[in-house]
């Protein structure tokens, strides 16, 4: 990525750096792709750019740890550019490339591949993550060395949990010799059986088969343990039941190396909504909207730090993928571009703190997966969202940057806004001034 | 229209007036049915599609003949549920359809919520004749009748309902408007056919043990057991359900009052929920419920299909 030369001057601001501890007014210099300083009152010299940040907060380009680019393979429902740009239209900075693209990413041209596109677009860091086994069979595990030398900083299976113990346990201890974590999609699919939503009242209305929230517990607890076997890094991915929550939290108290991470989807719906929606597949995804009580346990959890921080597990699919039968439509729904919004709302509701919001979308991830970023501390890369936490939109999907319109937020109206998005001192994202 | 409602794909978004629409409705068209010459004019130049993704001869036909005897025209569409390799989706499918101009489109489809997807993309009636373990309106609609007309109400009576819950469109039918005629509902079956909140429905009780459930119940609604269940491993076998859960003569003789009626929506399997002498019995409204499910389908169709008044059965109609 090009790093820009220029000075930026980003003024008049609430600066809100949770990993520097920083809350207040201030000018936010940024100077060689670099955050210069950020001081009260700084002299502007004339040739530097001013953006007027007044009435907005100014935080660290925030940070997902879970998105599907689709690329290569499924460019039809979204490549690195599209993505990169809903990314940064969202507020995102960096995001970590999910590996089941088609063919998954087990290869180092595949992981070579998404790093050129991504520094093609020139707009979000896009952070590679390189698959736990050969081809996501679960048999035999990926060349992890090659994958983390050519840029991968995570391996996953992501869209499948891998359910052979022995792998899973091999792939732990592995994994130690690059520090990286194993981000782990938790379903027992033994449990899972036909399930396509939370088992519940709501399921059972609709008719529809149940997932049970144990699925997802049963397999986070095996980890966990698996983690203590090992020493290995566990970062458990969209975690979603109050079962999971506590076994993170058990197992933190226990000082296992395990982190979380939450979906807004999860913080902000339930299966009720899946129900009152009339079998809208927009929400649709694995794994399902919780009951009340998990989605509540999932508040508390990212309130408290037992989950450590927010990824959107933005998964776009084309209309026709989604316009079928509950049972048969795919999984999924694209998140990057509604993800502030969605988890402000949480704060304003009470649940969270501002500061504990910013932080699980910036300082929390770059710790989790060793990123630079997720802060405005002096030398750091100059990556910088600016907010409007009082703009008031209506979610139209035909004007979002993602290739697909999976969002079960369609037609709603949103409170917060990122008006935009610096990467490396760029501005590669700012808000029409029609829609502000 | 049922009351305000363009479609029926579910008896749960229906109020006891617009169930009792349908029901008094029926009444005056199973007059009809008893006439030596059983056809009205009614729905005459109207188009009916039954539109099947599942196998059902008896739904199928009890539609079929409803159109009939109203004198609209009915095409029957078999298809595959695994549209989708072949190409073609669901809302593909709905939309050639559409483009034949029906008045109604019936459907039967594996997957909850499919009749409510179709109505989404299509202009003309749509009904539910069944969708994956969603509902199953028109069954509910003639259980209903059934009862009334057998017990004079379900004011205050007791119903049973017992077998495989988890995957019974019926017994959601069922649930969904016996209680909204004022009836309690005991649901049975063992824990692993009993679906995770069923009881927040509201309006009924959950039994595992048969006698209990059935004991003082003015109706027992006997749900067929689906051979595909046993190794789901939902039970270990018919032998043993049909032991636990099944019906027989001494059961009947011993745990039933004495007017105690026998619903089942069909087709039976003998000898597992329901023994054949209890199945054959004097108890047994089977047979009455095939009938009514004509009267009560033909009432759905007129009142969706918008029937011309003047041609109402019940307003005199010349047959
Ligand atoms: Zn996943
Ligand atoms: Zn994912």
């Amino acid at each position: 990525m090009s790093e820009a030369s220029e000075v930026v001057f980003i003024e008049g601001g609430r600066v809100i750096d949770p990993a520097s501890g920083l809350d207040a007014a201030r000018t936010v210099v940024l100077r060689g792709g670099r955050v210069a300083e950020v001081a009260e009152r700084v002299e502007r010299p004339r040739d530097a750019r001013a953006i007027d940040a007044r009435g907005r907060w100014v935080t660290p380009g925030f940070i997902d740890a879970h998105v599907h680019l689709r690329e290569p393979g499924q460019e039809y429902k979204e490549t690195v550019e599209t993505g990169a740009r809903a990314a940064v239209a969202g507020g995102f900075t960096s995001v970590l490339a999910m590996p089941n693209t088609v063919p998954p990413n087990d290869s180092v041209a595949v992981t070579q591949l998404v790093l050129d596109r991504a520094a093609r677009a020139g707009l979000a860091r896009v952070y590679p993550v390189g698959c736990i086994s050969k081809g996501q069979k679960g048999e035999e595990l990926a060349e992890m060395g090659e994958l983390f030398q050519a840029g991968c900083v995570a391996f996953s299976d992501d869209g499948k949990p891998v359910s052979s113990s022995g792998l899973m346990r091999r792939a732990l201890e592995y994994a130690r010799t690059f520090g990286a974590p194993l981000a782990v999609h938790e379903e027992d699919l033994q449990l899972v059986g036909k399930g396509v939503m939370n088992e519940g009242p709501a399921a059972t209305r609709l008719g529809l088969k149940g997932n049970p929230a144990q699925a997802e517990e049963v397999m986070v607890s095996r980890d966990v343990a698996l983690a203590e076997l090992t020493g290995g890094r566990l970062h458990v991915c969209h975690l979603s039941t109050a079962g999971a929550v506590r076994a993170v939290r058990d197992a933190k108290a226990r000082g296992l190396r395990v982190t979380a991470e939450v979906a807004p989807h999860h913080l902000a719906l339930t299966d009720d909504d899946v129900a009152r929606s009339g079998y809208d597949t927009d929400f649709k995804m694995a794994p399902p909207l919780r009951s009340e009580a998990d989605r509540a346990a999932v508040q508390a959890a990212l309130a408290d730090g037992t989950i450590d921080c927010i990824a959107t597990d933005h998964a776009p699919h084309t209309a026709v993928e989604k316009a079928l039968e509950f049972d048969q439509a795919l999984n999924g729904i694209i998140g990057l571009e509604t993800a502030f919004p969605v988890c402000l709302a949480l704060v304003r509701a009470g649940k969270l703190t501002e500061r504990r919001l910013i932080e699980a979308l910036t300082a929390a991830p770059a710790r989790i997966f060793g990123l630079p970023g997720g802060t405005l501390a002096a030398g750091a890369p100059a990556d910088v969202a600016i907010l409007d936490p009082g703009a008031e939109w209506r979610c139209d999907p035909e004007r979002l940057h993602s290739k697909s319109r999976n969002t079960p937020w369609k037609g709603t109206s949103m409170i917060g806004r990122c008006t935009h998005a610096l990467v490396g001192g760029n501005l590669v994202y700012e808000l029409a001034r029609g829609e502000r | 229209m049922i009351g305000t409602h363009r479609h029926l794909t579910g008896l749960e978004e229906l109020s006891r007036e617009e169930i009792l629409q349908v029901l008094d409705l029926a009444t005056s068209m199973k007059e009809v049915l008893s006439r030596p010459l059983k056809k009205v004019p009614s729905l005459r130049g109207k188009l009916v599609v039954n539109l099947f993704f599942e196998a059902s001869t008896r739904t199928r036909s009890s539609f079929e003949i409803a159109s009939k005897v109203l004198s609209a025209d009915a095409v029957n569409w078999t298809a595959s549920s695994s549209s989708v390799t072949k190409g073609e989706t669901l809302v593909d499918t709905a939309r050639n359809l559409e483009a034949m101009r029906p008045d109604v489109l019936v459907i039967r489809h594996p997957c909850g919520g499919a009749p409510r997807l179709v109505a989404d993309h299509v202009g003309c009636a749509v009904v539910s004749a069944g969708d994956g373990a969603h509902e199953h309106p028109s069954q509910g609609l003639l259980d209903c009748f059934t009862l009334r007309e057998k017990l004079g109400t379900l004011e205050g009576k007791t119903i049973a309902v017992v077998g495989d819950i988890s995957h019974s469109r019926v017994a959601r039918s069922d649930l969904h408007s016996m209680p909204k005629l004022g009836a309690k509902m005991r649901l049975c079956g063992p824990p692993t056919m009993m679906p995770i909140g069923i009881e927040r429905i509201g309006g009924c009780t959950v039994h595992h043990d048969l006698r209990e459930a059935v004991e003082g119940a003015d109706a027992v609604v006997m749900l067929r057991i689906q051979h595909e269940r046993i190794g789901d491993p939902l039970i270990p076998g018919t032998r043993e359900y049909s032991r636990l859960w099944g019906l027989n003569a001494r059961k009947a003789a011993e745990w039933l009052k004495p007017e105690c009626v026998i619903l089942h929506p069909g087709p039976i399997n003998r000898g597992v929920e329901l023994s054949p002498e209890v199945a054959d019995g004097p108890r047994s409204l089977i047979l009455d419920q095939v009938q009514n499910g004509v009267a009560v389908r033909m009432a759905i169709l007129y009142l969706l299909a918008g029937g011309s008044p003047e041609v109402h059965p019940a307003g005199g109609a010349r047959s």
